[in-house]
C-alpha cells in the first residue's frame, strides 16, 4: 500500500504535463484498489467506473469521439450502481422506487428542454447533485453508530458537504430561475450591505463546520440552513450576462460536494468522480473570467459599473452611421471569397440560427468560404453558441474559436455581425478607462466590410456606444435579426 | 480507509481532471458541463448506501431521486446535444 502510494506521488512529482493521463489513472487505480474500505470486489468495480469516467471525459476532447465518451461515462455510472446493488446492503424498495422516479423526471426534462434553455437545465441539475450530496451526508450524520474511527475528519467532511452542497442547491435554483427569466427575478433582489451579510454567513458556516469535528453532528442541520441562505445571497445579485461564470462555478461546487461526501462515507469513486467535475468546473470558470477580463471576485461581488462620462453615443455616432439594405448587402455578397459570421446571443433569442445556415449554404454553393467566429461568452453558458449552431446543422468544422479566427479577419471580405455588440467593441482595446477595457474581442473591423444586423444603435450589456458602428468599413442593416436575414436570403437568391 | 490515502486520491484525481479537461475545445464546453454534471451524480452511490431509521431512510430516498435525476437527465441531454455535432 505504502509503496503504491509512493509510486503515485513520484509520478505526480514529475509534473502534470509530462504524465499522460492514462498512466496517471493506472497509478491511481493501483492505489485505489489496495485501499481499505468496502470489499475488494466492490472497490474494483468502483475503479472500473472511475477509469470509464476519465476515458469518457477524454472522449470529449473531439466532436468525433464525444458521443462515445459520453456513453462511456454513462456505462461507468451503470457499473458503479450495479456494484453497489450487487455487493452491499441496500434497501431495495427505496432504491428501486427512487431510481424509477428520478429516471422518469430525468428523461422527461432531457427530452423536453430546448437548446436555448440548456443553461437553466444544467443549473437545475447542478442543484439536484448538490442537494443529493447534502442528503447523503445528512443521512450519515444521523446514523447512530459511526462506521469510522476517525470521527473528527468525517465530521468536518460532512460539514463541508453540507456547506458546499447547500450553497450549490439554492444558488443553482436562483441561477436557473434567473436564466429562465421567471417574473420573480425581474426585480433585483440585492440590498445594500449584502456582501457583509454573505461574509458573515460564510464565517458562521465555517465555524459550524469546525464544530462538526467533535463528531456529534448536532450542528449539521443548522449549517445546512445557513448555507441555503448563503447560496441565495451569493447568486441573487449577479446579472444575466455573468451567468456563464456562475453556472461554471456551481458545476465545480456540485463536483466538490460529491467528493466531500466521498470523504464522509469512505468511498473512492465519489472522491475521484467528484474531483474530476470540480476541476472541470474550475477550468471553465477561469476561461469565462478571462473572456470577460474580470476576476472571479469581481464577477461575484462587484457591481458591473455602467460607465458614466466617457460614453456619449451622439458624439461617437453623429453623421458617421451608414445604413444599408438587404438588397445592397446581397449585391456585395456577389463576388466575395470569404465571409465570417459573428453570432451573438441576440441571434439565438431571435431563433435565427436556421436562416443563418440557409444563407451560409447559399454562399457556399456559389463558392464562398463561410466560417463562424465564436466569442467565449457568446451564449449564456460556456460553449452555448456552438450547440445552438450545431442544432441548426452548422458543421462543427466551420465554428472557429476567437484565438483561431482573429488573425484571419484581414483576409476576410465581409464580416456579418448578428446580435452581438460588446464582444466586437474595439473600445476594449483602445480605451483603458472603458468598463470593458482589456476584454478580448473579435477584431471584425479588420475585415474589408463589416455588416452589423441590429435593431437600433442601443448599447449592449456594458452600456457603452460601439465605435465599430461608425467605422468607415461598417454598414448597419437595421431590423429584427431573423427578418433581416430572411430578406437577405431572398435578395441573394434573386441575384 | 485512512484519510491520507483519500486525500491523495482526491489531489491526484484533480490533476487528471485538469490534464484531460484543458484539452476539451470550447466548441464542446456545454456538453462537457452537462456530461461532467451527470458524473457528479455519482453521489447516487452514496445515496444507495445511506439510510437507517426513518430520517436516514427518507434522506437516502430523496437523495436517490435527486441524484438519479441528475445522472439520467444529464447523460441523456448530453447525448442529445452531441448527436447534433456533425462534420461537413
Amino acid at each position: 500500500m505504502i509503496d503504491n502510494l509512493k509510486n503515485v506521488l513520484l509520478f505526480a512529482a514529475e509534473g502534470p504535463l509530462m504524465v499522460p493521463p492514462q498512466e496517471l489513472a493506472e497509478q491511481i487505480s493501483t492505489a485505489v484498489s489496495t485501499a481499505a474500505g468496502p470489499s475488494a470486489a466492490t472497490n474494483f468495480g468502483y475503479l472500473v467506473a472511475a477509469v470509464l469516467f476519465i476515458m469518457g471525459i477524454k472522449g470529449m476532447t473531439h466532436p468525433r469521439t464525444a458521443v462515445r465518451g459520453n456513453l462511456l461515462g454513462a456505462l461507468g455510472m451503470l457499473i458503479a450502481v450495479l456494484v453497489v446493488l450487487g455487493g452491499e446492503q441496500v434497501n431495495w424498495w427505496l432504491a428501486i422506487l427512487g431510481m424509477l422516479a428520478g429516471s422518469a423526471g430525468g428523461v422527461w426534462l432531457a427530452n423536453k428542454i430546448q437548446m436555448t434553455q440548456m443553461p437553466q437545465l444544467v443549473a437545475l441539475f447542478n442543484g439536484f447533485g448538490g442537494i443529493a450530496s447534502v442528503l447523503v451526508a445528512g443521512a450519515e450524520v444521523l446514523r447512530e453508530s459511526a462506521p469510522d474511527s476517525d470521527v473528527s475528519v468525517a465530521g468536518f467532511a460532512a460539514g463541508l458537504t453540507g456547506l458546499i452542497g447547500s450553497v450549490t442547491f439554492t444558488g443553482s435554483l436562483i441561477a436557473a430561475g434567473k436564466l429562465h427569466e421567471l417574473p420573480q427575478f425581474k426585480k433585483s433582489w440585492s440590498f445594500s450591505g449584502q456582501q457583509w451579510v454573505s461574509t458573515a454567513l460564510l464565517v458562521v458556516s465555517l465555524i459550524l463546520c469546525w464544530e462538526m469535528t467533535d463528531g456529534s453532528g448536532g450542528e449539521y442541520f443548522l449549517l445546512v440552513m445557513v448555507a441555503f441562505a448563503l447560496g441565495v445571497l451569493l447568486v441573487s445579485p449577479i446579472g444575466g450576462a455573468d451567468m456563464p461564470v456562475v453556472i461554471a462555478l456551481l458545476n465545480s461546487y456540485s463536483g466538490l460536494a460529491a467528493a466531500a461526501a466521498g470523504f464522509v462515507i469512505d468511498n473512492n469513486v465519489l472522491i475521484i468522480a467528484g474531483s474530476l467535475v470540480g476541476a472541470s468546473g474550475l477550468i471553465l470558470t477561469n476561461i469565462m473570467c478571462k473572456a470577460m477580463n474580470r476576476s472571479l471576485a469581481n464577477v461575484l461581488f462587484a457591481k458591473f459599473e455602467a460607465s458614466g462620462p466617457a460614453a456619449d453615443a451622439d458624439e461617437v455616432y453623429a453623421g458617421k452611421i451608414k445604413k444599408t439594405s438587404a438588397d445592397e448587402v446581397a449585391m456585395m455578397l456577389d463576388g466575395v471569397q470569404r465571409v465570417v459570421i459573428v453570432p451573438g446571443y441576440g441571434l439565438a433569442v431571435a431563433q435565427a440560427q436556421h436562416v443563418v445556415r440557409e444563407l451560409a449554404d447559399l454562399l457556399e454553393a456559389s463558392g464562398v468560404t463561410v466560417e463562424y467566429a465564436i466569442h467565449p461568452v457568446a451564449g449564456r453558458m460556456p460553449g452555448h453558441m456552438n450547440v445552438l449552431l450545431a442544432e441548426a446543422d452548422v458543421p462543427y468544422d466551420q465554428l472557429k474559436e476567437m484565438d483561431e479566427i482573429n488573425p484571419t479577419f484581414s483576409q476576410c471580405d465581409m464580416a456579418i455581425v448578428i446580435g452581438a455588440n460588446d464582444v466586437v467593441n474595439p473600445v476594449a482595446n483602445t480605451d483603458p478607462t472603458s468598463p470593458i477595457a482589456g476584454m478580448p474581442i473579435l477584431n471584425v473591423s479588420e475585415a474589408r466590410t463589416v455588416v452589423v444586423i441590429k435593431r437600433s444603435l442601443s448599447p449592449g450589456f456594458a452600456g457603452i456606444p460601439n465605435p465599430l458602428f461608425a467605422a468607415d468599413n461598417c454598414l448597419m442593416l437595421f431590423g429584427d435579426g431573423k427578418q433581416a436575414l430572411v430578406e437577405l436570403v431572398a435578395a441573394f437568391k434573386e441575384n | 480507509m485512512d484519510y491520507i490515502t483519500a486525500i491523495t486520491i482526491f489531489v491526484l484525481a484533480i490533476f487528471i481532471g485538469f490534464e484531460v479537461i484543458t484539452k476539451v475545445p470550447s466548441t464542446l464546453h456545454t456538453p462537457l458541463m452537462s456530461g461532467s454534471n451527470a458524473i457528479s451524480g455519482i453521489t447516487l452511490v452514496g445515496a444507495l448506501l445511506a439510510g437507517s431509521g426513518f430520517w436516514g431512510g427518507l434522506f437516502g430516498f430523496l437523495a436517490i431521486v435527486f441524484a438519479t435525476l441528475n445522472v439520467v437527465g444529464g447523460f441523456l441531454v448530453t447525448h442529445r446535444m452531441l448527436a447534433m455535432f456533425k462534420k461537413k
